[in-house]
């Protein structure tokens, strides 16, 4: 199994380790309740190494970039941020992923740690034409993501560059623990937060994760685990690969059509298919839907809509914050409005579930 | 860790025999490893049930898991506390926490379950896995 280089303090934090796509990873430390609850109201401290980190640079980067992902790079400047799809040609996900443009001709793709390899492999690929050097460099970085009201006073102990001024999807380059960081006002949990970049060995990596742990005592944040982040973000309704987005459901069906420029200057890898489908409408959509009976609909319990199986529960867990049971699932289009009832089999029984607004949880500014 | 009096099967059910009647609950050890409880699903009165049978269901935030049932028998009632307060597995799994009742048709079945001592040896085989 693969370790992060903070893999040493999960074990002193005594964190219930799990294997998640082949890294051994904290799924709790005090529990998903507490560490969810700590997120929303204080904080919580993550160690998200394990997420892959592709660099693009040379003189072609941005086209490269725009020939690759769904969002316009074109608006981003340096220290700015885009969340994208990386797109088959039918216009599903091989990947969602965020873009940070460092400077001119230099890009850094954030990607899931499912993915790395397939996406690296994709990005070389179909950027081929290029004039631009793509480069994996996943295995250097640790991330360490610090969430929660109290995320930028706890962070702002350990730099020395202000985080005031670093707006949502922004980032800054800082020192962290007096080693070399990028600081980026990012997240996966609904919440304010910082999400932070660093190259360090083992020894230094779980000491910063460590001290974060001690230092945020005092602000009442915790350790979180895998467990947490997985209810956070579907509180918050953003899509996970592998469950609620994938390879054979398009953006305009996630329902994420606001990262999706269709107009964009220069063409990319799914847009043909995109703007025929825009046209022609969709026939399925993802949704958020709440139980109206009692119990837990989880990934890949069965729907029925009017009586008849239509695919599965994509994500689904009981909302620590909110107190009841959500999830997201693909529904016909004609029974996608908030109100419609439809049903899951949740072992031997049909419970009932109704469509709701999304996000399901919304952070009061 | 394990209560005295009590009885234990492998899969951390617990079982104090009142009687005609056993009550069943989970362990300590269990909760601990479903985490936060939410929704107990529980068997019907009157439902009928062969030892390892799944009588009801836990779900935790993490994941649902069966309890099972771990005598033959018939369900004679099931903790309805747990409709409101499902926490209660957490807090105190060996006390107001119970899951069911259900009559003692074999009392031989009792004789297969482990006692507090054979548990506690169980748990650390578990744990030294």
């Amino acid at each position: 199994m693969k370790k992060t280089k903070i893999n040493e303090a999960h074990y002193v934090l005594k964190g219930k380790m799990v294997e998640f796509c082949g890294w051994d990873l904290p799924v709790q430390y005090s529990g998903v309740n507490t560490e969810h609850m700590a997120v929303r109201t204080t904080g919580g401290i993550f160690d998200v190494s394990h997420m892959g980190e592709i660099w693009f640079h040379g003189r072609d980067a941005l086209r490269a970039v725009q020939h690759l992902v769904s969002n316009d790079a074109s608006k981003l400047q340096p220290g700015k941020i885009q969340y994208a799809g990386l797109l088959t040609e039918s216009g599903c996900f091989v990947d969602d992923l965020l873009v940070y443009m460092m400077k001119e001709n230099e890009y850094l793709l954030v990607v899931n740690a499912a993915n790395i390899e397939k996406d690296f492999q994709w990005m070389k690929k179909h950027a081929a034409q290029f004039d631009v050097q793509i480069e994996n460099r996943s295995e250097e970085y640790s991330q360490i993501a610090i969430q929660g009201p109290v995320a930028q006073k706890l962070v702002q102990e350990f730099t020395d560059i202000d985080l005031e001024p670093i707006g949502y999807y922004h980032f800054a380059p800082g020192r962290v623990h007096g080693m070399e960081a990028i600081i980026s006002r990012t997240g996966y949990t609904g919440e304010d937060g910082f999400e932070i970049y660093f190259k360090a060995d083992a020894a230094a990596a779980s000491r910063l994760f460590l001290d974060l742990a001690e230092k945020g005592e005092k602000y009442d944040a915790l350790p979180a685990g895998l467990g947490a982040r997985d209810t956070l973000r579907l509180e918050a309704k953003m899509a996970l690969y592998g469950n609620d987005i994938d390879d054979s459901h398009t953006v305009l069906e996630a329902d994420l059509g606001w990262i999706l420029k269709l107009k964009k200057e220069q063409p990319f890898v799914g847009q043909e298919a995109l703007v025929r489908q825009k046209q022609e409408g969709i026939r399925r959509k993802l949704v958020g839907f709440e139980l109206v009976d009692k119990g837990i609909a989880r990934h890949g319990y069965p729907l029925f809509v009017q009586g008849k199986e239509f695919g599965a529960v994509t994500s689904g867990t009981f909302a620590p914050f909110l107190k009841k049971p959500i999830g997201l699932a693909y529904l016909p289009l004609e029974n996608s409005a908030v109100g419609s009832e439809f049903q899951i089999g949740i072992r031997e029984k049909m419970a009932v579930a109704k469509v709701v607004e999304t996000p399901f949880y919304k952070r009061i500014k | 860790m394990a209560q005295e009096n009590l009885l234990y099967s492998k899969d951390h059910e617990w079982v104090r025999r009142e009687g005609d009647e056993v009550v069943v609950g989970v362990t300590d050890y269990a909760q601990h490893e479903l985490g936060d409880v939410v929704y107990v699903d529980l068997p019907a009165v009157g439902k009928e049930l062969k030892k390892g049978d799944p009588a009801a269901n836990i779900e935790s935030v993490k994941a649902v898991s069966d309890v099972f049932a771990p005598v033959s028998g018939k369900i004679t009632s099931a903790n309805t506390k747990l409709g409101d307060t499902p926490e209660l597995v957490n807090q105190a799994p060996f006390g107001e926490g119970w899951i069911f009742r259900m009559s003692l048709t074999q009392a031989s079945e009792l004789s297969e379950l482990m006692d507090q001592k054979k548990y506690e040896e169980y748990l650390k085989g578990i744990a030294g896995e």
